[in-house]
């Protein structure tokens, strides 16, 4: 906790010293923000959920404050709404915390969570709710307030499914049906939770939001793979996403561009390849140690910000840096599964196995299109990237991990003489 | 159910790991590729954040420099002469990168690569120390080609034949490198979309990177042909006709405008006969012309200190087997000849050089911004194009052309001046009008070709001689006849 603090102050201060070779003015309340909202969290972590793993909010504190600096250091306006969203996460994070003092019982909302979730899908295409902002019909403005429900609606259906997964997980895994020599499952006991699925799917490609139906899609296939233990699961998902990708591509032209640029940037180098083309060469103008923060010049590449700001890390933190943060990463999904395995009902697994899929997916998902391993598909960088809906709702789910972890904590001492 | 999370574990961790394979991938092994990628505009940004050396005539005025900015690049380049210098200082440009000699000699305008002098004291000087570029252009003469070539479209290069430096370069319609070297997004990236659309393409360097059917300026070469390959087609007497009588087809080859000539070569080049110099090719045969072609710097890059230059074209003497009429009419620099107007400069230095073509260039000297003398071009012979003999003989056919041919209108009172006339048909009703030449004749000190492309019409008005000359005329009356600095 006290290096985290150390290493995000510290790399402020250096940001700053890059831009202006100057000590930060406010370096003061800076400080004090940050001491100030990691000390909330995990006071109220440790009165709250005492016996929960003490790994998971240092590091979901650490890639938010890296991703605070870089923020800061693209654009002073931005990280004060993202000061903002952190201390609304940190007090969502907290009412989490207080408000659901077990997990399981979130089981008995099952289906008012489940329905809830396709609600926010479905809220930004209601007419002049909904806003369409470069591209993707994601968006709802209240009033002043813009949010993204389909961020929300993530944490609701990764509820839903591992309730409704932790109480049919053996009907599904028996397989009782015989056509042949292919046994299916009880495709009734299927029906809700494909129903669910089907529609987020259908609902974020109307969206055009390639990224979260990606998202969504690996993330039930995990939740499936995972309550069964049936590898036909994944086969079988690994097919449909194979057939559903084709048709996607030779259907959708946002797809289809995304491919072609993904295949070929350079073809198209001032246009829709631009953007990957100019996050490549940050990436190399990074190096092994980068350039030093707020000496590189990440603001060449569109959405630095937000989808892109891994890009930012890789250009001024270099290759160090974002290994760490892939590093950070995978300790956030390894402590996940930790939690999985120690917990002692299919509904707690299930909730771990969904939330750490979900910080472990998403990363890899916006990672792998930033760095062209795959075709891009806009998403956000969990705790990293700019963004008040991601940051909120990455933040309550870290909270529900959290109390599964405390739960069966508590469960294993109380068990244990 | 724990093995399922297991197997979840490993597959996440295997992901994470081709995402550590893609990033080294990135950042290490391929990153020296990308950052050295002409796209790669960072290497700008930095370059912008720095002050940068002028570039300089050789007659002294700055065409570019960079000036203080308010902004967050520190330095704003600037182009004091707007539309006459682009294609030889280009653009600096945040998001089209950089072109001409502001990215041929970046290295030295920068100040990185710039060799150490003044040793120790230098290495502890403080500020940053840049380059400061001079060319051998001369900003009088590139006036007077700017003011002679006018609004038409074509294309004006004058060489000093001894050193093959360049002495102006301009080509019509143009562009302002200050609008695309904006610091503001907007306007750089309208300034460059509007330049792409225009449909008479104003960013294109005419000089150096388009070639044009070069007519009848090619039997330059095709007269030296004959001295290098068969002099005794020297004394041959070509009848006097006007069209004439191809192998392997029924089509003939007509003279311009229906006229009817023939005699000795002299005679031929003089009055720039076609009928007589397509005969001349086909004695010649096509090993001949093209080896000549070869050697007169056809199918190579002339080495132009700028990106982007163009080779000109003449076909390998094997594309001629089983079509011997296109000798004929290679002969006369028509159908598969092609040639851009640094080429066909290039062509007129040989005669004037006593067969040798100097590598052209644009550079002078370099002075760091202490004003000690860091780099200097060093002139160098590029081709053997012929023989001094044959240079001195096909000399001595221009200044005939100029006396008593197809180029008077560049006779000049006191001067002896060298030339050949080009006026290649490119469509039924568009000629391009060229003329080469070089003056003083027995002492050559520039060297000029002129193009005016796609010229409306096929008539005697239209010629070389008389679209091209004055363009001629003018820059030979002015290097040559006036006082200049």
């Amino acid at each position: 906790m006290v290096l985290v603090t150390i290493i995000v102050v510290g790399a402020y201060i250096l940001a700053s010293l890059g831009k202006t070779a100057s000590l930060p003015v406010n370096l003061g309340p800076f400080l004090a923000v940050v001491i100030g909202l990691l000390l909330c969290g995990h006071i109220a972590l440790r009165v709250l959920a005492p016996r929960a793993d003490p790994v998971l909010l240092p590091m979901a504190a650490l890639l938010n404050g890296l991703g605070y600096v870089v923020i800061v250091r693209l654009s002073r306006h931005q990280a004060a709404l993202q000061a903002v969203w952190t201390g609304l996460g940190m007090a969502a994070f907290i009412a989490t915390l207080a408000v659901v003092r077990r997990v399981r019982d979130l089981d008995r909302y099952r289906y008012v969570i489940g329905l809830t979730g396709i609600g926010l899908l479905v809220l930004p295409l209601v007419p002049h709710l909904g806003e369409n902002i470069s591209g993707s019909r994601v968006w709802v403005h209240l009033g002043t307030i813009n949010f993204e429900p389909g961020e929300l609606a993530k944490v609701l259906l990764v509820v839903f499914c591992a309730s409704y997964l932790g109480e049919k997980y053996d009907v599904l895994a028996s397989g009782d049906r015989r056509w042949g020599v292919v046994r299916l499952p009880d495709l009734r006991a299927l029906g809700p939770v494909a129903l669910a699925w089907g529609m987020s799917i259908v609902i974020m490609v109307a969206e055009h939001d390639l990224g979260m139906s990606m998202l969504y899609f690996f993330l039930f296939i995990t939740l499936l793979y995972v309550s069964t233990g049936r590898a036909r699961y994944a086969v079988a998902g690994a097919v449909m996403f194979a057939g559903a990708a084709v048709v996607a591509y030779k259907t959708s032209a946002v797809l289809h561009e995304r491919v072609t640029v993904w295949l070929n940037p350079w073809k198209t180098a001032q246009g829709s390849g631009f953007q990957l083309i100019q996050a490549m060469f940050a990436f190399a103008a990074g190096g092994t140690v980068g350039t030093g923060l707020a000496l590189g010049s990440p603001t060449r590449i569109p959405a630095v910000q937000t989808d892109f700001i891994f890009a930012a890390i890789g250009e001024e933190l270099g290759l160090v840096g974002t290994v760490a943060v892939l590093a950070a990463f995978l300790i956030i999904v390894a402590v996940g599964l930790r939690v999985a395995l120690r917990a002692d009902h299919p509904f707690d697994k299930l909730l771990a196995v969904g939330a750490a899929a979900v910080f472990g997916l998403q990363t890899f998902i916006i990672i792998s299109g930033v760095i062209r391993l795959l075709p891009l598909t806009g998403i956000t960088l969990p705790f990293v990237s700019y963004g008040g809906s991601s940051l909120l709702t990455n933040y309550i789910l870290l909270a529900l991990l959290l109390r599964t972890s405390d739960t069966s904590a508590r469960h294993a001492a109380g068990a244990a003489p | 159910m724990n093995r399922s999370i297991r197997v979840f574990g490993v597959v996440v961790m295997l992901l994470f790991v081709a995402l550590v394979a893609q990033l080294t991938n990135l950042q290490v092994v391929g990153a020296k590729r990308l950052n050295h990628n002409p796209r790669n505009t960072r290497q700008v940004i930095a370059d912008f954040s720095r002050p940068r050396g002028v570039i300089e005539t050789a007659d002294g005025v700055v065409i570019a420099q960079s000036v203080p900015s308010n902004d967050i690049y520190k330095y704003q380049r600037v182009y004091p002469k707007g539309l006459q210098y682009p294609f030889t200082t280009g653009f600096f440009s945040f998001r089209y990168g950089a072109s001409g000699v502001e990215s041929q000699y970046s290295g030295y305008l920068s100040g990185r690569n710039l060799p150490l002098a003044g040793g120790l004291s230098q290495l502890l000087a403080p500020g940053v120390r840049t380059g400061n570029v001079r060319l051998t252009l001369s900003d009088y003469l590139q006036q007077a080609a700017t003011f002679f070539l006018g609004q038409r479209v074509g294309a004006v290069v004058a060489l000093d034949p001894r050193d093959g430096s360049v002495l102006a370069l301009a080509s019509q319609p143009s562009f302002d490198p200050n609008e695309l070297a904006s610091h503001n997004p907007t306007v750089e990236s309208q300034a460059y979309n509007s330049l792409l659309k225009d449909p008479l393409n104003p960013m294109l360097p005419r000089v150096y990177r388009q070639s044009y059917a070069p007519g009848s300026t090619f039997k330059t070469v095709t007269a030296s042909a004959v001295f290098d390959h068969n002099p005794s087609l020297a004394t041959k007497v070509y009848p006097t006709t006007n069209a004439l009588t191809l192998p392997q087809t029924t089509n003939k080859l007509h003279n311009f405008g229906g006229e009817t000539c023939g005699g000795q070569l002299p005679t031929l080049f003089t009055i720039s006969c076609d009928t007589g110099f397509g005969q001349v090719g086909l004695d010649l045969g096509a090993q001949s012309l093209s080896a000549e072609a070869q050697a007169f710097g056809f199918n190579q890059v002339p080495p132009l200190d700028l990106p982007g230059v163009f080779k000109s074209t003449f076909p390998p003497a094997s594309f001629f087997t089983d079509q011997l009429p296109l000798v004929a009419f290679s002969a006369i620099g028509q159908d598969d000849v092609s040639a851009t107007p640094l080429q066909m400069a290039l062509i007129a230095s040989a005669i004037a050089n006593h067969g040798v073509i100097m590598a052209p260039h644009v550079l002078k000297d370099v002075h760091d911004s202490q004003g000690n003398l860091v780099a200097s071009f060093t002139p160098k012979p590029w081709l053997t194009a012929t023989s001094p003999s044959t240079a001195d003989q096909v000399k001595a056919f221009m200044v005939s052309v100029v006396q008593q041919g197809t180029g008077t209108a560049v006779q000049l009172p006191g001067l002896q001046v060298a030339a050949k006339t080009g006026t290649a048909e490119v469509t039924a009703n568009a000629t391009n009008a060229w003329m080469i030449a070089f003056a003083p004749a027995d002492n050559p000190v520039i060297a000029i070709a002129v193009v005016l492309p796609n010229l409306p019409g096929v008539g005697n008005e239209v010629t070389g001689g008389v679209k091209a000359a004055p363009i001629v005329r003018g820059l030979l009356s002015a290097w040559l006849q006036h006082p200049h600095p």
